[in-house]
């Protein structure tokens, strides 16, 4: 571990931890009615959208209405996406000789699904696939879109908790525009011409030719790629302009993008749990929330770094290969790595992303050894819930929260609380629903993968343990609305796009709508005051709970699937 | 419902011009006027004609260039670096094809140095396939080959890819690395081959 990587793991950890209480402080203005140095611009511009649209602002909803517009607006964003991904070909910006791979029906379903939730799993590869039209009218604006409706969706569930003796949680069109309007579109606007400053593309040319110096010729694939890249990370989307995504030199060309893009990443579902404490009137419950979310991160972190740094024994026998860190060369598992970013830079792109629901990696996960492959499983396994995604993230911390109450509750016989709001049998109901969603849609697609022909067509590249690992990543990852893959897996055939579509799916909406009903029934409790001894909850011990909480329910799914994948392929790696 | 499904598409449609034309539209023009070599992929030309860019590698097969990592970007071009094809081998740690080609590729690399050991990144792909860098050891390590090819001593050759090594950024960021396309421009403009 090289200090400069440690070094850049600290100031990337204290600089998100720096920037939490002024963003989240921003957040939970903007989503309270406070006021913002962007209110002239930017609430006329609010008030025509809703006049244009049909939106009353002061119509607030209950829980199952505000379901209904989530679910109907990603519904309109998937259908629309579906239709300008089949109708590419009749678009601008439509270059035959370049965009050579067909959209399939069954394509443009499983990307208008897998954008529409943030999911963003790319069964194509972009410059080859997708023109200009379909990368900016299509792709991006779901990410914008189905960014804010998590955000939505989150604030939402933040009122459930904060409100009492009320059905209602907020105005679904109401924060999905703020969320547009105040957070995303800013700093995308800014952020973009920081990725432009530092190399990443913004063009809307053809392909380049070029004549090489070692003769032959390149054509170099272009694109408006800064204004893309941004929002693929801000709203912790994560599909890649390019195939390569972050390790394209187009989409990540130097260290600080890449440092900036992961930024872009964590930092707004980090400063979200400050919003959360804010809008509940107790902060100190939301840096516990971030307190614990950086235990979990952590050696994760320190794990994956050490393992690619480590590198890969079979590789290190080679006679004559300096294969560990030797002056002038960072050494380590270089397989599916970039250079300017080496095994630090890799790693934590990879902690990074598989804990912030962002399938954006800058390296081939599937050449990693198994350990440090392991580490983006587990995170994404976990719950996404250390940062997580943008408005999911919080949510599902919380939900793990609540399951350590409740099993806490069941040890010592007691009604679990929190926050005031008692969870009841009501509200155990919709988190058991909530725990037993991910085992009940990854295991069982996993298994039928691999007990069909259809499935194992996929292992393309790798067999044996790590065909396994890709096949139990790539569910993982559409369940957890993440989207990264172990690229080795041939996904584009309609046994993936069918099954993984289903996933993601289930993944959003599975999901969203049990918190949302959990909302609305804790909305409608009083807030009762605290036991003389109930477990506090912003303290160590709470904290621990937590802790133990998320690695034992995820540990107790999914550990015998692990054990089949990267566990024993560490074990017969010598 | 229907009130829902109604503003549902009217928001999708007005968000999709908002978001899909002028957020894009500001953008490029703002990038295009204050960033114009970087908006337009930091090419560069030699002549008038393009040759590539800087960001963006390509392979080196004679003996007088510094080479490339290897690349599995190779839809239409063998030797790797396709920039409509950007991939890494995926290729995972147990898999015998990785271990027989890094094999492969250090015994050539050994023929051709035999007094150093060989670093990692001159035998390993890239997860992008289209790196433009080496690391300064694997640099290091192709100076006694490309000075004989011209003719030049090694300290002077030692000297260009010093010229064109890049530190880590803010001094920590990143790895050191090697253009390799620029530092054999360089060495063509002044030290061509004969």
């Amino acid at each position: 571990m090289s200090a400069s990587n440690l070094l850049q793991y600290a100031v990337f950890l204290a600089v998100v931890t720096v920037l939490v209480k002024p963003l989240g402080g921003y957040m939970a203005r903007v989503f309270s009615g406070g006021r913002t140095f962007l209110d002239p611009l930017l609430c006329p511009l609010e008030r025509r959208l809703y006049r244009m649209t049909g939106v009353d602002p002061d119509d607030e909803m209950d829980w199952k209405r505000y379901a209904t517009a989530f679910v109907l607006f990603s519904l309109t964003g998937t259908l629309l996406l579906y239709a300008l991904l089949r109708l590419q070909r009749f678009l601008p910006w439509f270059f035959p000789g370049s965009q050579t791979a067909p959209v399939t029906p069954d394509l443009a379903m499983n990307t208008a699904i897998s954008f529409a939730t943030t999911t963003t799993w790319q069964a194509y590869a972009g410059e080859s696939t997708m023109s200009y039209t379909s990368q900016i009218a299509g792709l991006m604006v779901q990410n914008f879109l189905a960014g804010a409706s998590g955000l939505a969706v989150g604030v939402a569930f933040i009122r459930g908790l904060a409100r009492e003796q009320t059905s209602r949680i907020g105005n679904f069109w109401v924060d999905m525009t703020r969320s547009l309007l105040w957070i995303l579109l800013p700093i995308s606007l800014l952020g973009s011409l920081v990725l432009v400053w530092q190399g990443v593309p913004m063009n809307w040319s053809e392909y380049t030719q070029a004549k090489m110096l070692d003769g032959g010729q390149q054509i170099i694939a272009q694109g408006p790629v800064a204004g893309f890249e941004i929002i693929k990370d801000l709203g912790t989307n994560g599909g890649g302009f390019f195939n390569a995504n972050g390790a394209h030199p187009y989409e990540n060309p130097t260290p600080l993008t890449n440092f900036f893009e992961l930024l872009a990443i964590a930092v707004l579902p980090a400063a979200f749990t400050n919003t959360f404490g804010r809008m509940i009137g107790r902060p100190r419950q939301g840096w516990l929330l971030y307190c614990v979310m950086m235990v979990l991160l952590i050696p994760g972190l320190v794990l994956c770094g050490w393992a690619e740094q480590r590198g890969n024994p079979r590789l290190k026998r080679i006679p004559g290969l300096a294969a560990t860190v030797v002056h002038k060369q960072p050494g380590g598992n270089m397989e599916g790595k970039e250079v300017r970013f080496g095994i630090g830079g890799s790693a934590l792109a990879a902690v990074v992303t598989s804990n912030g629901a962002t399938g954006s990696t800058n390296s081939q996960h599937d050449s990693y050894v198994p350990l440090g492959g392991a580490v983006p499983l587990v995170n994404m396994l976990l719950g996404e819930i250390v940062f997580g995604g943008l408005g999911t993230g919080l949510y599902s911390m919380v939900m793990i929260a609540l399951v350590g109450l409740i099993l806490g509750g069941l040890m010592v016989g007691r009604m679990p609380e929190y926050l005031g709001k008692k969870i009841g049998p009501c509200e155990t109901k919709y988190v058991t629903l909530y725990v037993l969603a991910g085992p009940l849609a990854i295991l069982p697609l996993t298994a039928v993968a691999l007990m069909t022909r259809a499935g194992l067509a996929g292992l393309a590249t790798n067999t044996g343990e790590h065909g396994f690992t890709e096949i139990l990543f790539a569910f993982s990852s559409c369940f957890a609305n993440n989207g990264q893959s172990f690229a080795g897996l041939n996904a584009s055939s309609a046994f993936y796009n069918f099954t993984t579509g289903a996933v993601m799916m289930a993944g959003r909406f599975a999901l969203a709508i049990p918190v949302l009903a959990l909302a609305g029934l804790l909305a409608s409790q009083i807030r009762r005051q605290e036991a003389i001894n109930a477990v506090p909850t912003d303290g160590v011990l709470f904290g621990g709970l937590l802790v133990a909480t998320a690695l034992i329910v995820g540990g107790l799914s999914f550990f015998p699937a692990l054990s089949l994948g990267p566990i024993l392929e560490h074990l017969i790696l010598k | 419902m229907k009130k829902n499904l109604l503003i549902s598409i009217w928001m999708t449609l007005a968000t999709t011009v908002l978001l899909g034309i002028i957020y894009p539209l500001v953008v490029t023009v703002l990038a295009q006027w204050i960033f114009p070599r970087q908006a337009n992929g930091e090419l560069i030309r030699v002549g008038g004609k393009v040759v590539g860019s800087r960001l963006i590698g390509q392979p080196f097969t004679s003996p007088g260039y510094f080479h490339s990592r290897p690349s599995a970007a190779n839809a239409t071009n063998p030797a790797g670096y396709d920039a409509q094809s950007s991939s890494g081998s995926n290729l995972g740690p147990t898999n015998k094809a990785l271990t027989d080609r890094v094999a492969a590729s250090a015994q050539a690399l050994q023929a051709e140095n035999p007094h150093a050991p060989v670093p990692i990144d001159l035998v390993t792909t890239s997860g992008s396939g289209l790196d433009p860098h080496i690391s300064p050891a694997a640099a290091e390590f192709q100076i006694p080959r490309v000075a004989r090819e011209r003719a030049i001593s090694e300290s002077d050759v030692r000297a260009f890819v010093a010229k064109h090594t890049e530190k880590r950024q803010l001094g920590f960021l990143g790895e050191p690395r090697v253009n390799v396309l620029e530092l054999n421009l360089d060495l063509d403009a002044t030290q061509p081959m004969r």
